[in-house]
């Protein structure tokens, strides 16, 4: 079985990152933002395990689990909050939530 | 054995009044009327007695102990750093026992007349806490030893002074007289201060009054030896004495100082706290007769003063403005005294003057009060009717101040203008001709006191009320038995002190003081000289009465009219007091208001609060301001920023 490349997999978690950054930085929509952080941390995830298996060590492994978990509990908390901002300003446009700005 | 009594007595003096301020100034509201008077009053008559116990028991030394006969005695030590010690130390001379027996003597009776006068004042305990104050200043002044704590004293008696003018601070114009005498006491204090830091750190003196004696005058002394320094220390003292003493030209507080109660204006106003300077330097005599230039100067302002004084005194309508102004008068007969080394005389006259001075404010309090207040003596009249008491009291004062034969005034008066006649400087620095000058400015001042007070005695108790709806009374005990007393003072005050050798006990009592002044001072009197010039001023007395008694009961009674029509604008000046508040408001007062006002706009509005306050807050808020920008709120700048960041700490660290 041909191994892919270390680069191979690297390449690809940074695409994964890039365009979960650009999606956080331009987006305006706070639920395509909350997708975009997802992709950003599975990013992450991909180059995790890519280097596990190039040092041949599991130990990384435990580490994508935390951040799945990490990502779970985020996410509940960021799909209530988007949830509660719907019902307080009827959108989730992030541009327009500028209640607290001093 | 009486001495270590006397010296714990010193205590008692000076700290009853206090005690007496403490207690009346913080508990009065838990304190019964009864009380506050008990305490008021009893706190100087405290002090008067053990005054008086100690007098008499140095009396006895006398025949004992050829010495000097001076007590002192250390509370603590004040300020000691480097070559400069000064103690809390207090001192009693025959000097300081003279002014100590007068505060205390005539405070006393004040304090007693104040019970009277006082009696329906909200603010009762206010007043008798700051009187007593003053009591414990002025004793301070008059014991301390050192020149310091006489500052102190000195100080003191300005802030009460203060207080008790501006007691009805409620009124603005009482306030602003307040405000008037503390300022202008301020200006002469400054000399004072000056004076001594000079003494102290350019001659390298001491501010011990006794231990600079002892330096001044021991035959190698250095410090005689620098006359143009000591003329500089005397000048800036006495310039602190021109402004408490009220002299030319910082005599303009005192006749406003009258805003406040009357029994202030007798304590402070005249007997006590206006001597101040007139003490100060009888206190150093021993460095002033190093001066004469200085010497020439105070008699000049006294003998100036005296006239100037008088010759107001002559066109004002207000009781109390005649009395002030008239103590403006002798108050310059004093520094007369003292200017021409007469030093004894000076004191003596003090004395005197305490007494029918006292006396006549009280009368002027009395008249007041049983006039509801009214002060204008057009307005007067006839009162002898119904105020018997007063008005006898206040004849004998009159009298005694005009230098009828035989009354106090007349000793002490006449001691100063012989002395101002026959007194040289030993070192005849300054023209022999000027003594005679200030005799004739002060017999000219003579000839106008005894006018004014009886014009203003036949204004307010002969003829007929020329007011409708005045109902005049009689005083209450507790303010015609201080008028007693003090009219008897008024009467046999100067028999202390009559002109001759050996019964001049006075002089006898006050020689150790002034012994070695006296040295340096020249006469070139003799009895005869001095009894004809006792006829002149008697002549001159009764002359000023006979004229007051022609123009304001006689025939001549529609000269003053007349005189006043035919010269208006020598009366209007005479009665706007010469203008001198006008004069001193054109060149000091709005000068000083208007540099006030400009630094209030562009120092302290303008560079304080606009730069330095407001100026650090506003720089604050502008970096706040462009912080804030980046501060936006919006979630995706910051992550922005934070992966510009990471960019950038990527690319420099590989």
């Amino acid at each position: 079985m041909t191994s892919i490349p270390l680069s191979h997999v690297l390449v690809l978690a940074l695409a994964l990152f890039t365009i979960g950054a650009v999606g956080v930085m331009t987006r305006r929509n706070l639920l395509v933002v909350l997708m975009s952080i997802e992709l950003m941390l599975n990013g992450a995830n991909v180059a995790f395990l890519g280097f596990a298996r190039w040092h041949g060590d599991s130990l990384a492994h435990a580490a994508v689990f935390i951040v799945m978990a990490v990502a779970a509990a985020e996410v509940s908390v960021g799909l209530a909050l988007a949830m509660a901002l719907f019902r307080h300003g009827r959108t989730v446009d992030v541009d327009r939530s500028t209640r607290l700005k001093g | 054995m009486v001495k270590g009594q006397v010296a714990t007595l010193l205590y008692v003096i000076v700290f009853a009044p206090l005690a007496g301020a403490v207690v009346n100034g913080l508990f009065s509201r838990w304190l019964s009327r009864r009380f506050v008077s008990a305490a008021g009053v009893g706190a100087p008559f405290l002090s008067f007695a053990a005054a008086l116990y100690s007098f008499v028991g140095l009396m006895g030394l006398r025949g004992q102990e050829p010495e000097f006969t001076a007590v002192s005695t250390t509370l603590f030590s004040w300020i000691s750093t480097g070559p400069i010690s000064i103690d809390f130390s207090l001192y009693l001379d025959p000097l300081s026992m003279v002014m100590t027996l007068v505060v205390t003597g005539v405070g006393s009776l004040i304090h007693l007349y104040s019970v009277g006068y006082m009696h329906g004042d909200p603010s009762y305990a206010r007043y008798f806490s700051h009187l007593n104050l003053f009591m414990f200043s002025m004793l301070l002044l008059v014991l301390g030893r050192s020149l310091l704590l006489l500052f102190v004293g000195w100080e003191g008696v300005g802030l009460c002074s203060y207080l008790l003018i501006g007691f009805w601070f409620s009124d603005m114009d009482k306030a602003i007289a307040g405000k008037k005498a503390f300022i202008v006491n301020r200006i002469g204090d400054f000399g004072f201060l000056l004076g001594m830091f000079v003494l102290l750190f350019w001659m390298g003196g001491t501010l011990d009054i006794p231990a600079l004696r002892d330096a001044v005058t021991s035959p190698d002394s250095r410090i005689a030896s620098m006359t143009g320094a000591v003329t500089v220390v005397t000048l800036c003292l006495f310039v602190g004495a021109t402004g408490k003493s009220a002299q030319i030209p910082l005599y303009v507080w005192l006749p406003d100082a009258m805003a406040g109660p009357t029994p202030v204006s007798a304590l402070i106003h005249a007997a006590t706290m206006v001597t101040a300077g007139v003490y100060m330097i009888a206190r150093l005599n021993f460095l002033f007769v190093l001066a004469p230039v200085t010497m020439a100067v105070v008699a000049g302002v006294g003998a100036l003063t005296a006239l100037f004084a008088a010759s107001i005194g002559l066109a004002q309508n207000d009781i109390k403005k005649v009395l002030a102004y008239s103590t403006v008068s002798q108050l310059g007969y004093m520094f007369l005294g003292v200017g021409m080394g007469a030093f004894g005389a000076g004191i003596f006259h003090l004395m005197t003057h305490a007494f029918f001075k006292a006396c006549l404010f009280l009368g002027a309090g009395s008249v007041i009060h049983a006039m509801h207040g009214e002060q204008d003596i057009q307005k007067m009249g006839g009162l002898a009717r119904s105020m018997p008491i007063t008005r006898a009291t206040f004849l004998i004062s009159c009298l005694a101040i005009a230098g009828v034969p035989g009354l106090s005034g007349f000793f002490s008066k006449d001691e100063i203008l012989y002395g101002a006649f026959v007194l040289r400087h030993g070192s005849g620095a300054v023209a022999p001709w000027l003594g005679k000058l200030y005799f004739a400015l002060a017999l000219a001042a003579a000839l106008m006191t005894a006018t004014y007070m009886f014009r203003l005695y036949f204004l307010t108790f002969s003829g007929e009320m020329r007011s409708h709806d005045a109902h005049p009374h009689e005083s209450p005990a507790t303010m015609t038995i201080p008028l007693i007393l003090l009219a008897a003072g008024a009467i046999a005050a100067g028999w202390v002190g009559l002109p001759d050798e050996k019964w001049n006990l006075f002089h006898h009592y006050l020689e150790p003081v002034f012994a070695w002044s006296g040295e340096r001072i020249v006469s070139t009197g003799n009895h005869a000289l001095e009894f004809t010039l006792m006829g002149l001023s008697s002549v001159v007395a009764l002359t000023g009465i006979g004229l007051a008694w022609l123009m304001y009961r006689g025939a001549w009674r529609d000269e003053p009219e007349r005189i006043a029509r035919a010269l208006p604008r020598l009366y209007r000046a005479v009665f706007n007091k010469y203008y001198v508040d006008e004069l001193y408001a054109f060149l000091f007062v709005r000068p000083l208001q208007r540099l006030s006002r400009w630094s209030f706009r562009w120092v302290d509005a303008g560079l304080v609060d606009g730069v330095l306050v407001n100026g650090s807050a506003r720089s604050v808020r502008g970096v706040g301001l462009l912080t804030r920008m980046m501060v936006n709120g919006d979630v995706q700048a910051y992550a922005v920023a934070v992966f510009v960041g990471l960019a950038v700490l990527v690319w420099w660290m590989f």
